[in-house]
């Protein structure tokens, strides 16, 4: 019998639980709040399912109610990679170490 | 069009970028580099789901002109986003992935075909629970951001709402959605998937409403997590390592964030939910001991004299300083005192603020150099040798009462260990108790000083009292 393919993305999807927990723990706290931006823009990647809905549904005869949700939702997610890396970027470059120092 | 086994190979390379943006942060040198890795990481991403379905047809431009249309949009806030608001930002931010999340799975409901899930009416079992799962997160991702954000913004009051039996509700919803889920398996009917739905936005507004503005921290970060979880449903729905790998990233950072902020709080994950924290503490009675008490109040200049005869100072900022945008002033009131050869240092309690690490960005932006800033257990013990904390709009994390009475709400919770310096100099409006509802101890002590003023005003004046 073979395995189902779930249970690979499952394994996945376990084992990036797994890095995110000892990848999240070393990010140092005064950074915490560039982590939120970033996760949250990282989490737009969801514009991929957009992108499908979008494109995939609209070939044969036009629109359909479900590339309409698609198209809704490339907009929101482009919102958030756009502002959310651009955020982040703004923020940590405002990091600095004190001058004269190195 | 390429191979579906190609863009697997790179769904997962951009799954590796977004691991390794996330590591670019554990230093302020590596962040803005690891930044880079999540851009490539999402460019790459989009890219190859375009070249995947290989529709190259008007569609394709409607979608690119929508992209550059949220784009822009999103460039705007980004840049015109004053970093005292960065909280709602991110609430505002999560509310959108959410909807995002709960569209995305509509579509793939409605139109099965095209995402090879099964034909409407007859989706395959574990798709059509995937999606049911990320549909549902994603709801409640977005109405409880958007409680959040209005709550953040001022727009609704941050006190606590609690009504009679609220949690039997939310745990009758709770358990609705489950039930109707199964019967959405059992069915495949479109109505009861809308209703799934519409109960998650419920649910997702009575959740956050009971929570109360300093427990934000907790919230935000609580959504963050549930943003994640909703991305890893979707992408069980539509077998993208992609999104699979960077929802179980995202939802464990944010769920060690609000781990952490409990923590801080020495308060549990579920009694921050419950909400309604320090709401019907007896005012009273703090009331009527603030009258017997003396305290000793001061102006700016007696504080810069203060300040300009010691040898170290603590600065403890809170949320109060975001209020005020007092970030500023303070800079410079440190850097007059860096000149009189003055050691200057910040002390950052966790929960400072309304989202973890929101201090520090207020003082990076006013170019406070990052290794002059402290967490709490790095400097706490610095307390005792120093000559003057200047506690700026912060009040529950100095108060020593955490530690000395097991009755007192917040006991055991750790605080910055202020009154061990030889002075005090407490800026704040009025002698108003804090979030948590309980007087502060530190004003009654022999060796604070009150200043009562608007934090960025105070600054100011003692700047100009130090010259």
């Amino acid at each position: 019998m073979e395995i189902d393919p779930f249970i690979f993305r499952l394994s996945i999807f376990i084992l990036s639980i797994f890095v995110g927990y000892y990848v999240v723990w070393s990010v140092t706290p005064s950074l915490h709040t560039p982590l939120m931006s970033v996760t949250n823009a990282i989490s737009s990647v969801i514009i991929v399912g957009a992108i499908i809905a979008a494109l995939a549904s609209t070939s044969e005869n036009g629109f359909n109610s479900s590339s309409i949700f698609g198209f809704l939702a490339i907009v929101l997610a482009a919102v958030n990679i756009f502002g959310g890396f651009l955020v982040t970027q703004r923020m940590l470059q405002m990091y600095k170490k004190k001058k004269g120092k190195k | 069009m390429i191979s579906q086994n190609l863009s697997a190979i790179f769904y997962l390379i951009s799954g590796i970028l977004f691991i390794l943006a996330l590591r670019g942060l554990s230093s302020p040198d590596t962040s803005r580099q690891g930044n880079y890795f999540g851009i490539a990481g999402m460019i790459i991403a989009v890219i190859v789901t375009f070249l995947s379905i290989g529709n190259f047809s008007n569609t394709f431009i409607y979608v690119l002109l929508l992209l550059l249309f949220g784009g822009t949009i999103g460039a705007f806030i980004a840049f015109r986003i004053p970093m005292t608001a960065m909280p709602e930002l991110v609430a505002g931010f999560h509310s959108l992935v959410g909807l995002a999340a709960v569209f995305v799975a509509i579509a793939a409901f409605l139109n099965p075909e095209v995402f090879n899930l099964g034909f409407s009416g007859n989706i395959k079992l574990a798709s059509l629970i995937e999606m049911s799962i990320g549909a549902a997160v994603g709801a409640i991702t977005f109405s409880g951001s958007i409680i959040a954000f209005l709550k953040l913004r001022g727009i609704m009051s941050g006190a606590p709402i609690t009504f009679f039996g609220q949690h039997y509700l939310n745990l009758f919803l709770g358990v609705g959605i489950f039930i109707l889920i199964f019967y959405l398996c059992k069915t495949q009917s479109e109505d009861i998937f809308w209703t799934v739905i519409i109960i998650s936005f419920l649910i997702g507004v009575l959740l956050i409403i009971p929570i109360g503005g300093a427990d934000m921290p907790v919230v935000i970060s609580m959504l963050n997590s549930y943003s994640g979880w909703a991305a890893a449903g979707i992408g069980f729905t539509l077998e993208n390592t992609a999104l699979i790998i960077t929802g179980a990233l995202v939802g464990s950072s944010g769920a060690i964030l609000s781990y952490i902020m409990c923590r801080a709080m020495n308060r549990s994950f579920f009694s921050v939910i419950l909400g309604g924290f320090g709401a019907d503490n007896s005012q009273s009675d703090s009331k009527d001991k603030k009258d017997q008490k003396p305290v000793k109040s001061g102006n700016a200049e007696d504080a810069a004299f203060l300040m300009k005869n010691a040898s170290s100072v603590i600065i403890v900022p809170g949320y109060g300083m975001a209020v005020a945008q007092a970030q500023h002033a303070l800079r410079e009131m440190v850097d007059k005192l860096k000149k009189n050869d003055i050691k200057v240092t910040y002390a950052i309690h966790p929960v400072a603020g309304r989202m973890p690490g929101h201090m520090n960005v207020l003082l990076a932006e006013a170019n406070v150099p990052y290794d002059e800033v402290f967490e709490l257990e790095d400097i706490n013990n610095d307390f005792a040798n120093s000559d003057v904390a200047f506690v700026i709009g912060a009040n529950d994390v100095t108060n020593p009462i955490a530690k000395t009475d097991p009755k007192s709400p917040i006991f055991g919770m750790p605080v910055l260990d202020v009154e061990k310096c030889k002075s005090v100099l407490f800026v704040k409006r009025s002698l108003s108790p804090g979030y948590a509802g309980i007087d502060n101890e530190l004003f009654y002590r022999d060796n604070t000083l009150m200043l009562f003023a608007d934090a960025k005003k105070m600054t100011e004046d003692i700047v100009k009292n130090l010259d």
